[in-house]
């Protein structure tokens, strides 16, 4: 069978309910592809055994290339291309340049992992989303089983699926 | 798990479900305009409309039309830029500062007290370009860019340059963060969209976004980490406004207390005014079970706080003066309270520092009339406090061949109705357009909030 083609859906109405059936449904074997929902759920990501983002990591990275380059700009500029006396100080003195430097540190550190956040989560305007059900922006929470993915038969996917507390089993096949 | 002690009172009432809010917030967004919705808009238009007239006007004229003069060379466009970029600061507090101190109730007030932020903003960046007569200077006067360009680089050693970064940086994050909780709603409407069109926009708005549990996972690190940005950020922004005056040597002015000082007044005519737009929006589009008497309480709350602390800020400042020994320092504000401008300070007292103390009593802080009218108020004496420090520190000069006094042109006041046309059309699109609550937001306490209505 190919690969991210043949899916059964389990359906919850109930975060708290998704969240044991997760365990359960994981817990006899079956690999879950993704649970979708409709707002954030807490503890899915320990549930499901996902590792902790790294955006935490970008977004320092981003900051300190914010220091670095605002800092070099303002010694750079005021310094050395073209100093000038201000106020009788040091052609580069550092207090001064304290403002400029935590702002344009924040704003590369956010720009920065809000850019990183887009690539790797694949959000972008032209993007035609695949939708496992309509009903997932609204209300209802998704859990996403490949068939490929699994060596036990859609019948027992499927039996399992519905016993830990779906409100419905659907199937759903993509082109 | 959701863990909400039993005395807090339910953030979302009439027991709604999941769905309810999806169908009553998108419901906004599918219909057609209300007759309300137009009014609104023509009125806004048409402020909009005179006040492109003054400011085309002013560009064409040069700021002579304006009625400065060479005492009082800043007057109501660095009042209107400061009072504009405070309105701006509620927003990303109540995003920001309320979400790393795990605050819940921010959620149905938060979307729009951001767009409310961002649009402030827009309107306040409008003075400090015009004000330079000539717009199109204000990219080589204030940018870094090479010599060749302008004149030099720009001087980092000067607040105004900082003040650039700092506006607009805090503009780029606020919209940033804006935007990242607008994608889930925007997939919700792209979701029930009907129609073509709707279906194709609300389709790029929303990034293909498709509520996977990975990227829920990010997207809430990514709203943590934003939240830890702008905290530091929306108290730099006013704080470096400040420095404008605070590190100049006018008495008045040569303050210490200013960074402060301007943040609380920012939060303070902040609050005052996302009261004042929530309080029209919730009746209109009867968000009454979102946007609770306990909401309006909480804000209310913090209005009193920082009104406060803007209080404390007015009696420290008149103190000092006395205590410092600096004549020239004592006389600015003994001519503050008494001399030609003192009705000015008589309203910014009143407003300020006595109406929001009525607060105290219960009765008028949950009381909805009472908290518009008191909310309007505030913004005003607010914009008398800017009005005042700025003006009535520069009119009685060092020499008394040079006092005069301000009086406002068509031209002044034109420039100021063109950001508030501007304003409230934007305002008015993004409550017709956009998902005026965080619907994910809200469906994420529903569970906590029903469960305890069923009990």
């Amino acid at each position: 069978m190919e690969r991210d083609k043949h899916f059964v859906l389990g359906v919850y109405e109930d975060e708290d309910v998704l969240l044991a059936a997760i365990r359960k449904v994981r817990d006899s074997g079956i690999k879950i592809m993704e649970v979708y929902s409709p707002f954030p759920v807490h503890g899915i990501d320990e549930a499901l055994g996902y590792k902790r983002t790294r955006l935490p990591i970008a977004a320092f990275l981003f900051g300190l290339l914010g220091t670095s380059l605002a800092l070099l700009m303002q010694i750079w500029m005021l310094g050395f291309d073209w100093p000038m006396i201000i106020g009788g100080k040091n052609f580069a003195s550092l207090p001064p340049f304290v403002p400029v430097t935590f702002e344009l540190t924040v704003l590369l550190s956010a720009l920065g992992m809000v850019g990183t956040f887009m690539v790797v989560s694949d959000l972008k305007p032209y993007k035609k989303p695949r939708l496992m059900d309509i009903r997932i922006t609204d209300d209802k929470h998704v859990m996403a089983i490949d068939l490929a993915g699994n060596k036990m038969s859609k019948e027992d996917i499927r039996k399992i699926v519905g016993d830990s507390g779906a409100s419905e089993v659907n199937d759903k096949d993509f082109e | 798990m959701q863990v909400t002690s039993a005395v807090r009172e339910d953030l979302v009432t009439g027991g709604k479900t999941v769905h309810d809010v999806t169908h009553d917030i998108c419901r906004q967004v599918e219909g057609k305009p209300t007759k309300s919705w137009m009014l609104g808009m023509a009125i806004s238009l048409g402020a909009l409309g005179i006040g492109t007239y003054a400011v085309l006007a002013l560009l064409w004229e040069g700021i002579g039309v304006w009625g400065l003069n060479k005492t009082v060379g800043w007057a109501w466009d660095i009042t209107n830029f400061v009072w504009w970029v405070g309105i701006g600061h509620a927003g990303t507090l109540i995003s920001a500062i309320l979400l790393l101190f795990r605050q819940k109730w921010r959620m149905s007030i938060n979307r729009a007290a951001e767009a409310m932020t961002i649009f402030a903003v827009i309107c306040a960046a409008c003075f400090p370009g015009l004000h330079m007569g000539r717009l199109w200077v204000g990219f080589y006067w204030a940018l870094p860019l090479p010599n060749t360009w302008g004149s030099l680089w720009v001087n980092f050693n000067s607040p105004l340059l900082w003040d650039v970064f700092a506006i607009s940086t805090y503009f780029t994050v606020s919209l940033v963060f804006w935007y990242i909780g607008l994608i889930p709603d925007f997939a919700s409407i792209r979701d029930r969209a009907t129609n073509k069109i709707s279906k194709a926009v609300y389709g790029a708005l929303s990034f293909g976004w498709d509520g996977a549990a990975k990227t829920w996972m990010r997207y809430e690190s990514v709203a943590l980490i934003l939240a830890g940005l702008a905290t530091p950020l929306v108290l730099s922004v006013h704080t470096i406004v400040s420095f404008d005056f605070a590190t100049s040597v006018i008495p008045g002015w040569h303050t210490t207390i200013f960074p402060p000082y301007f943040v609380a007044g920012a939060i303070f005519s902040g609050f005052a005014m996302v009261l004042t737009l929530m309080l029209v929006t919730r009746k209109v589009y009867k968000l009454e079970d979102y946007i609770t008497i306990n909401h309006i309480e909480l804000m209310n709350i913090i209005i009193i706080i920082t009104g406060s602390i803007v209080g404390i800020a007015y009696i420290t400042e008149f103190f000092i003066a006395w205590y410092s020994g600096v004549e020239a320092e004592q006389y600015a504000f003994i001519n503050r309270a008494t001399g030609p401008y003192w009705w000015a300070y008589a309203t910014m007292m009143t407003c300020n520092v006595i109406s929001p103390q009525l607060f105290w009593f219960k009765k008028i802080r949950t009381n909805i009339a009472a908290t518009f009218i008191l909310s309007i108020i505030v913004n005003i004496g607010m914009w008398f406090e800017r009005f005042v420090i700025i003006v009535t520190s520069l009119h009685r000069d060092y020499l008394p061949s040079s006092w005069a006094m301000f009086y406002p042109t068509f031209y002044d006041v034109g420039v100021y109705l063109f950001t508030f046309g501007l304003f409230f059309t934007a305002f008015l699109l993004f409550a017709k357009f956009f998902p005026v609550i965080n619907m994910a937001e809200v469906k994420s306490i529903i569970k906590s909030s029903s469960l305890k209505e069923t009990k």
